[in-house]
């Protein structure tokens, strides 16, 4: 594939506002977007660098996150705190596999999937590596994108706790392992977010 | 920032340093996210209590991670791991306590697993039917810290010691007590058994827990007895039933109540906290029986109806029980004597035993068989008797028969031996056999042939009676019959005699009326006799003028 030839070479720069192409030398010294008014810049700064922060804290949530208990289940039957993984088990061994398969999908494949996904762009993007372009820009769009499916767990509690209040037969309660989850899909989305595709295409200086 | 052209460098220079700091605000998240994970190490880490190994013989209804361990019904802790010993004897159970739970391990702690339970006496661990098995914790009192436990099998009776005092009762047999039975003072319930042991030499020692304030009525001098069951007694105060309660009935129990409190019969064992459990109220009541002596009895008789343990009566007084049965064999005469051993308690002699005492006589076996020896020259002799015609039951009585052929008593053989006579049954049987050959020398067969011909007779003479007699009756019944039958047709009210007769009467009747109207007439008018009969239309007519001049 023929390299394509990149905006700063043609001494152009785009707002990533309105969209608006504009030549780099008519830009004034706070580089503001004439239509649109929002500060235009060649790349997003810092942009590995917050990504990486961002990301060094969705594993730390992780951790918590998977140990912790997510829901407290209290009624005739007895208490029971229950962790994802423990949940997971739990419907796998009672034969309902398919939802079992879904959680796990859903909140430790995905998870999981996202911060090595952003791991490797980071580290390519720090090594300027050529390799597989396209195809990491599609993994960035993936993980952009995934990145709303992964509160299901959270969705889960929070209806399972708000409709299973039935006093002495059974009530749901929420413990900390669901805010650090949620903190972990939240910090892994804004990991995403502050991450500048357009590095992925970037050539070496 | 590789990014940036060089020939933009002197422009965004200010830009860029005032843009500097900001970004890097975002390391702030993750080193907040690594504080706060660190932070709940730590306190998971604190919060972490000990883990503990329970060995129990099963483990029914024991999961891992859902079993709690319960302290008075508190969760303290979770099952972490079920898994077999290396021996496969026992399971042994892990489970992960809370950090306040620690203090509970003493050495001595106790656990149990609580499931339903469902007895006489009480109902436990419903709960447990929806919830599942929890394991239950008992702390101890030893200084001692433990980590690995023997797991108990059933519950202890009191989980969490209410204050009182606990008791040892030694038994020779518990009887149908049950741990958790109940024990009564005076009909109350005041206790629990919690513990029941067979001990090496075979006897059973009973624990039971009275709970404070009813201790206090625990003295040296109680006496415990077992109250199961109902005490039924036909005495000659008539019907006597007595029972603690209907659940001491069904699932055992214990009554205790103050024994007799003379001196010296106090300290039951001499072990203080230690007791004898007696079979029933009659012998815990009864005062203490001493050591037993051993004696020896043989009788030329068969002495069916004599069971271990029948009564030693002396002069009628019980003082002892009869231990073994055997049977002898003489070689002198080649006879089967019956050999009897009993075990007599001096000290139910009473008064007798006091004054012996008194005299030192009850010191050793010597001086009491020597006292013995005046006694059997006095007359002592054995005796079976029977004790009840219904039942056939035999009791040795000891008894003075002045009687009795001297014999002979050597006071050197262990056990005693004493000389015995005859039972009074045997008596009574020579009784019957004395009425039963009477009964055989009856002349029965020629008092049949007698009676046999005087029925002959009877019969004839009723035959002829049959064949002459009773014909010529029935003749004579028939004439009567007949007699009777012509009678009734005469006097029925359709023959011919009573249709005449009424016709008469009513003809008499009329012609009686018509004589009383001309005696009548004749009254009214005695010129009639004279004159004859005048028309008879007057009176009428005057009736009629009379009655119709007033209107």
């Amino acid at each position: 594939m023929r390299p394509l030839q990149q905006s700063h070479e043609l001494g152009l720069s785009v707002c990533r506002t309105c969209g608006l192409v504009v030549s780099q030398a008519s830009l004034g010294i706070d580089r503001r977007c004439p239509r649109c008014q929002s500060r235009i810049e060649q790349r997003t700064p810092f942009s590995t660098e917050m990504t990486l922060a961002w990301l060094i804290a969705g594993v730390v949530f992780y951790v918590p996150a998977n140990l912790l208990p997510v829901m407290h289940t209290s009624g005739l039957l007895g208490e029971t705190d229950s962790t994802i993984l423990g949940g997971i088990l739990e419907f796998w061994r009672a034969g309902d596999w398919d939802i079992a398969l879904l959680i796990f999908i859903a909140s430790v494949a995905v998870p999981f999937t996202k911060f090595i996904a952003i791991a490797l762009l980071l580290v390519t993007v720090r090594k300027s590596s050529r390799w597989e372009q396209h195809q990491r820009t599609v993994l960035y769009r993936i993980v952009e994108f995934i990145g709303y499916w992964s509160m299901l767990d959270v969705i889960v509690v929070a209806l399972t706790s708000a409709l299973m209040q039935f006093q002495v037969l059974g009530t749901a309660e929420p413990r900390p392992g669901i805010a650090f989850f949620c903190a972990v899909v939240v910090v892994t989305m804004l990991s995403a977010l502050s991450f500048d595709a357009r590095l992925i295409w970037d050539r070496p200086a | 920032m590789s990014a940036v052209p060089p020939a933009e460098e002197p422009l965004p220079a200010p830009a860029v340093q005032n843009r500097r700091w900001i970004p890097r605000l975002v390391w702030m998240v993750p080193i907040a996210a690594a504080v706060v994970g660190i932070s709940l190490l730590i306190r998971s880490w604190q919060s972490e209590g000990p883990q503990i190994t329970i060995k129990f013989l099963s483990g029914e209804g024991v999961q891992v991670g859902k079993t709690q361990v319960k302290y008075r019904d508190v969760t303290v802790g979770r099952v972490s791991a079920v898994e077999l010993s290396a021996d496969h004897q026992t399971v042994l159970v892990s489970a992960d306590l809370s950090k306040d739970a620690a203090s509970l391990l003493k050495e001595d702690a106790q656990f149990w697993i609580v499931r339903p339970r469902v007895g006489v006496g009480s109902v436990s661990g419903l709960e447990t039917l929806l919830s599942g098995a929890y394991i239950g914790i008992k702390s101890g009192t030893a200084p001692r810290h433990e980590r690995q436990f023997v797991g108990l099998e059933n519950p202890p009776a009191l989980p969490h010691g209410p204050r009182g005092r606990e008791l040892e009762l030694r038994a020779a047999r518990a009887g149908s007590l049950a741990i958790g039975a109940p024990v009564y003072f005076r009909q109350f319930q005041v206790g629990r058994v919690i513990d029941e042991n067979l001990l090496q030499d075979g006897s059973t020692r009973v624990t039971v827990f009275v709970e404070a304030p009813y201790d206090g009525f625990v003295k040296p001098v109680t006496r415990f007895w077992n109250a199961s069951g109902i005490d039924v007694r036909l005495g000659a105060n008539g019907l006597n039933v007595q029972t603690e309660s209907l659940a001491a009935v069904l699932a055992g129990g214990l009554a205790f109540d103050d024994g007799p409190t003379e001196a010296g019969l106090a300290a039951a064992t001499g072990i203080p906290g230690q007791f004898i459990l007696y079979k029933n109220e009659t012998e815990a009541m009864a005062p203490p029986d001493g050591e037993p002596h051993y004696v020896r009895m043989r009788f030329a008789q068969s002495l069916r109806g004599l069971e271990v343990g029948a009564p030693v009566e002396f002069v009628g007084v019980d003082i002892g029980s009869v231990v073994a049965v055997d049977l002898g064999y003489e070689t002198r005469d080649k006879s089967f004597p019956v050999i009897v051993t009993a075990k007599l308690y001096p000290r139910r002699m009473g008064q007798a035993y006091e004054v012996l005492a008194a005299q030192g006589k009850t010191e050793s076996d010597e001086t009491l068989a020597a006292f013995v020896g005046t006694l059997v020259n006095r007359g002592l002799r054995a005796q079976p008797r029977s004790a009840s015609l219904l039942t056939g039951n035999v009791y040795i009585a000891l008894d003075f028969m002045a009687a009795s052929p001297r014999a002979a008593f050597d006071a050197s053989i262990r056990p005693l031996e004493l000389p015995t006579v005859n039972g009074s049954f045997q008596e009574l049987e020579a009784g019957v056999g004395r009425l039963v050959k009477k009964v055989n020398d009856l002349p029965l067969e020629q008092i049949a042939a007698d009676l046999h011909t005087d029925l002959t007779d009877l019969h004839e003479t009723l035959s002829a009676l049959h064949t002459r007699a009773l014909p010529a009756a029935v003749d004579a019944l028939l004439a009567l019959h007949r007699t009777l039958d012509s009678a009734d047709r005469t006097l029925s009210v359709e023959s011919p005699l009573q249709r005449d007769l009424a016709e008469t009467l009513s003809q008499t009747r009329s012609t009686l009326q018509a004589v009383r109207e001309l005696a009548d007439y004749l009254d009214r008018h005695p010129d009639a006799l004279l004159r004859g009969r005048r028309a008879q239309k007057m009176p009428t007519e005057t009736a009629t003028s009379s009655s119709g001049a007033p209107p």
